[in-house]
């Protein structure tokens, strides 16, 4: 399997505080890779680093052999890398359906001029928006919601349309900011599903959670920081037979981790 | 069914301002309405600029410096180059345009209180360097610019000498209002195309529509060029009806005004500044009648509003329609 996303002896320092110290580890093509760690221990900064809304200090990220660190976030995306948000970042007061066809941007092929003047590119591309993100929705099971506002949607659908807003943009990785936080087990469950299904979709999926359970179900390899370090990377197997990772966890949350 | 409905609607409005309006006022001779309305033409398409801005986010008190600089560029083309004035007209927008994108590639970073802050100075700075440029004759300003000349293709007279006219008021009327029509079916387009929708996005979650490829710095700088293109242009058209310019022409006070104006038309609508202008104007005049509490009782009217419709006045035909 080929190396998609290759993270190199990345460092971010905030001030002297050193989020994360010196951390690589690679993202190969069509699996899915959690990273996971104790409160702090640097797993959001290493998401905005690999999606490109931090630069790193030292240390640089490559995907397909190029350089992406530095660059803005939406060159980035479209390379290819796309990150998600926490529940509450959509597109608020559009409905669903305006969420993800708004989302298909980095589809288009008419420029803004075009759209503007409605050209029959920019009318092809509206026409292959909507049915896309129809698909999308359907294929998350938000049809019903597909004409709601987003901003009263609950909780598990949100967390859907969030999803669906990544999907729309093709990606090549997904970047998942703790897709389980705050759910139920039945929402976990479902949510896991879908997960499977993106990656059963060719997206390779690379996802930053605290929910042990779920993170062991579902994920093909682990990586785990603590303070900034990365202290273990294998198999959920091998994760939950490391010693370090064991110590790291233990004392102050060894309910939580579910072993 | 819209469709229609729509173009129906257009057709009455145009009906109303182009002939309606002007039949009114031969009829009652209220000679004076001509100058009033034309104002608010002019300066509603000036606001339509700051509801762009709103559009993506932003808090503009600053459209007085482009109406301010588009006044200028126009006065100075005409009385120094001798350029005609409707080909200043164009020349106006784009020159505040492309003044506004080295303007807004750095302010347009800030957000909230803080973009409107800048903005708010931008006013005082361009009235401050038109009283220091020697081009735009300090504090003495720019007087007895001509009227605009005709234009004619082939021989054909489009638009007459305003200056062969007995009376250019109503002729400035028409073509403020129809510059005015111009500008909004050109906005109603933006807001109803794709582009609209990123705007909307950009307003909403700006980390967000980066996340998902959107060209946020490029796409805050075109609409703020929009914005201030439509300042340029509704200044330029003023200057020319008062055939004189000077630094105090736009200030902080207008700039205020703009914004206000698309408040109570409502953010949500494209129409709103248009509505918005044209109550604010009427009913300031209208309060003259009480003298010195006109400001007192303007300023309570306007709180007012604000509380129990906080979406703006057109916010009120939505609402009925919903009980009907």
């Amino acid at each position: 399997m080929t190396e998609l996303l290759q993270i190199k002896a990345v460092t971010k320092r905030f001030g002297g505080l050193v989020a994360v110290n010196n951390v690589s580890f690679a993202v190969r093509e069509r699996e899915i890779l959690s990273v996971i760690g104790p409160n702090g221990a640097g797993k959001s900064t290493l998401f905005k680093l690999i999606s490109s809304f931090l630069s790193p200090t030292s240390g640089e990220v490559l995907f397909r052999g190029q350089r992406i660190s530095g660059l803005a976030p939406h060159i980035v995306a479209r390379k290819g890398v796309v990150r998600t948000f926490q529940e509450t970042t959509i597109f608020k007061s559009m409905t669903v359906r305006d969420n993800v066809i708004i989302a298909h941007h980095l589809r288009s092929n008419a420029t803004l001029a075009g759209f503007y003047l409605g050209t029959n590119t920019a009318r092809r591309d509206e026409a292959e928006f909507g049915r896309s993100a129809d698909e999308i929705i359907d294929f998350l099971d938000l049809g019903a919601q597909r004409h709601e506002i987003a901003s009263t949607l609950p909780h598990g659908h949100l967390r859907a349309l969030g999803i669906a807003i990544g999907l729309a943009t093709n990606p090549t990785v997904l970047l998942l900011d703790e897709p389980f936080a705050g759910m139920n087990h039945d929402e976990t469950v479902r949510a896991v599903e879908m997960v499977r299904g993106v990656r059963k979709r060719g997206v390779t999926v690379l996802l930053v959670e605290h929910d042990m359970p779920a993170v062991m179900n579902i994920s093909d390899r682990i990586v785990v920081l603590n303070f900034g370090v990365k202290i273990a990377e294998g198999t959920p197997k091998e994760i939950q037979e490391n010693e370090k990772v064991i110590e790291a966890y233990l004392g102050a949350e060894d309910e939580t981790i579910g072993f | 069914m819209k469709r229609t409905r729509n173009i129906l609607a257009v057709a009455v409005f145009l009906l109303v301002v182009l002939i309606g309006v002007p039949w009114l006022i031969e009829a009652t001779g209220r000679l004076d309405l001509y100058y009033t309305l034309t104002s608010v033409a002019l300066l509603s398409i000036a606001s339509a600029g700051v509801w762009v801005t709103f559009y993506i986010g932003r808090i503009n008190i600053g459209q007085g410096a482009f109406a301010l600089m588009g006044g200028y560029v126009s006065a100075i083309l005409v009385v120094q180059y001798g350029v005609s004035f409707w080909l200043t007209l164009p020349l106006a927008g784009l020159f505040c345009a492309a003044a506004s994108v080295l303007i807004g590639l750095p302010i347009l970073r800030l957000r909230g209180v803080y973009f409107a802050m800048v903005t708010l100075v931008l006013t005082e700075v361009a009235r401050l360097l038109a009283l220091a440029l020697p081009i735009t004759n300090g504090a003495k300003g720019m007087v007895s610019i001509p009227l605009p000349g005709g234009i004619s293709i082939f021989g054909l007279t489009i638009l007459p000498d305003f200056a062969t006219l007995a009376n250019p008021r109503p002729a400035f009327y028409l073509v403020s209002v129809v510059l005015m029509v111009l500008c909004f079916a050109g906005l109603y387009r933006l807001v109803h195309s794709r582009i609209g929708k990123l705007c909307q996005s950009l307003q909403q979650n700006e980390e967000l529509a980066s996340s998902i490829g959107v060209n946020i710095a490029y796409l805050r700088v075109i609409a703020y060029a929009i914005s201030s293109f439509l300042g340029g242009l509704g200044g330029a058209m003023f200057v020319a009806i008062s055939q004189s310019i000077y630094p105090s022409s736009f200030t902080v006070t207008d700039s205020v005004n703009f914004m206000l104006n698309c408040f109570l038309g409502g953010l949500s609508y494209v129409f709103g500044p248009m509505i918005g202008t044209f109550v604010l104007y009427f009913g300031w005049d209208f309060l003259f009648e009480t003298g010195e509490f006109q400001l007192l009782i303007f300023s309570s009217v306007l709180i007012a509003l604000m509380l129990f419709l906080p979406n703006g006045l057109l916010s009120l035909r939505l609402f009925g329609k919903k009980q009907g």
